[in-house]
């Protein structure tokens, strides 16, 4: 069975390194393309744990859970995950936890899948409504430095946090297989 | 209305909650919102006690990630059954990870207490403490008799492996103990108690 190996893009090391760097002991997730690196290397990684949830919104308990307890969380999930966590989400603004999530988006972008569209247009405000600060990552060349400075407010600044990794800079999704 | 399961429940939660805590008085406790956070409370105040009074189905997820950071103390999550129900898939997440020092206490009456004792769907087929077992956790039992409490004390105490302990207790609608509702009072508390500087 021979397999196309497509070469990881540099952004996604990157945003492993400031995750590691910036002390993240524990990463939670429900999968997705553009996070598949990072949670690679989260899971081969002895100091770090990986969590595979089954809806997002256990990622926010547990990011709370990890904060008491004096670790670093961070919450890797899809843009239609965002919805999921809404009520979850008043956890952060009711005892002020630190938070740092970091969402892929789908349904913006050369999107082949109309379902994922409307969650994809109300990501980004639906966070904001819960006082989350959101930043945007659009080329490949401002990931490294967007999700370090959100990853630094998150755990200096105190504050609720999520970075929208564009769905361009991640690319098309291949839809046929040959 | 389908079948409703007849409760024989004897346990009083809240003499069952107060001799678990004070069996296991240097565990870090998490409470599900509602009537289990008013029971720990009752028990006595603690600093290393931490309410929740929302975010429903997060109690059990947020002790998972407590007891991952803290893997030399015993961590014991007190909720209800409806809010555990609303995150019955963390027991698979929890399963998942292992976590030896993690036990979950579920106090089943199999209503929602807190809004008119409307029937849960522990009372309407669901046993918690099978679909707990059949997620992975194999230390997964019911407990239906004070005497039992000993089980559930020695797994908080041994962090030999997650433990899920189904209480049946009886249906009471008892008064409220609130403690704070001052989420970042209770965190900064609870961190302190563990030597981690506030915020």
């Amino acid at each position: 069975m021979s397999e196309v190996v497509t070469p990881t893009p540099a952004w996604q090391e990157q945003v492993f390194k400031v995750l590691k760097e910036g002390g993240i002991q524990q990463v939670s997730y429900v999968p997705d393309a553009g996070h598949a690196h990072v949670i690679r290397r989260v899971n081969e990684d002895p100091a770090m744990r990986a969590i595979v949830l089954t809806t997002e919104e256990e990622g926010v308990a547990v990011a709370g859970g990890a904060w008491l307890g004096g670790q670093r969380h961070a919450l890797l999930m899809q843009s239609s995950g965002v919805g999921n966590c809404i009520n979850m989400m008043s956890l952060l603004q009711s005892c002020r936890f630190p938070f740092l999530t970091l969402v892929t988006m789908r349904g913006e972008y050369a999107e082949f899948n109309p379902w994922q569209v409307p969650m994809s247009k109300a990501t980004q405000a639906s966070m904001e409504l819960m006082g989350i600060k959101v930043y945007r990552a659009e080329r490949a060349d401002e990931v490294e430095d967007v999700v370090g400075a959100a990853l630094d407010f998150a755990f200096e600044g105190g504050e609720p946090v999520a970075v929208l990794l564009s769905q361009r800079l991640i690319g098309r999704k291949k839809w046929l297989r040959h | 209305m389908s079948q409703v399961q007849s409760s024989n429940s004897v346990i009083d939660r809240r003499e069952f909650v107060s001799a678990l805590i004070a069996k296991c008085p240097e565990s870090l406790i998490v409470t599900g919102l509602g009537s289990a956070t008013y029971d720990v409370f009752a028990a006595g105040d603690r600093d290393k006690n931490f309410y929740l009074w929302g975010a429903m189905g997060g109690a059990a997820a947020m002790g998972l990630g407590l007891a991952l950071a803290q893997p030399d103390k015993s961590v014991l999550v007190i909720t209800g059954d409806g809010e555990q129900l609303m995150g019955i898939g963390s027991l698979a997440t929890i399963s998942a990870q292992k976590p030896a020092n993690l036990t979950i206490v579920v106090l089943d009456n199999g209503h929602f207490g807190e809004t008119g004792m409307q029937f849960s769907h522990s009372s309407l087929g669901t046993n918690m403490s099978a679909v707990a077992q059949a997620c992975g956790i194999t230390n997964s039992y019911q407990v239906k008799d004070m005497a039992d409490l000993k089980r559930v004390e020695q797994n908080v105490n041994a962090r030999q492996g997650v433990t899920f302990a189904q209480i049946m207790v009886k249906a009471d609608d008892l008064p409220r103990a609130l403690p704070s509702r001052d989420g970042v009072f209770v965190k900064n508390r609870f961190r302190a108690a563990l030597g981690l500087a506030p915020f």
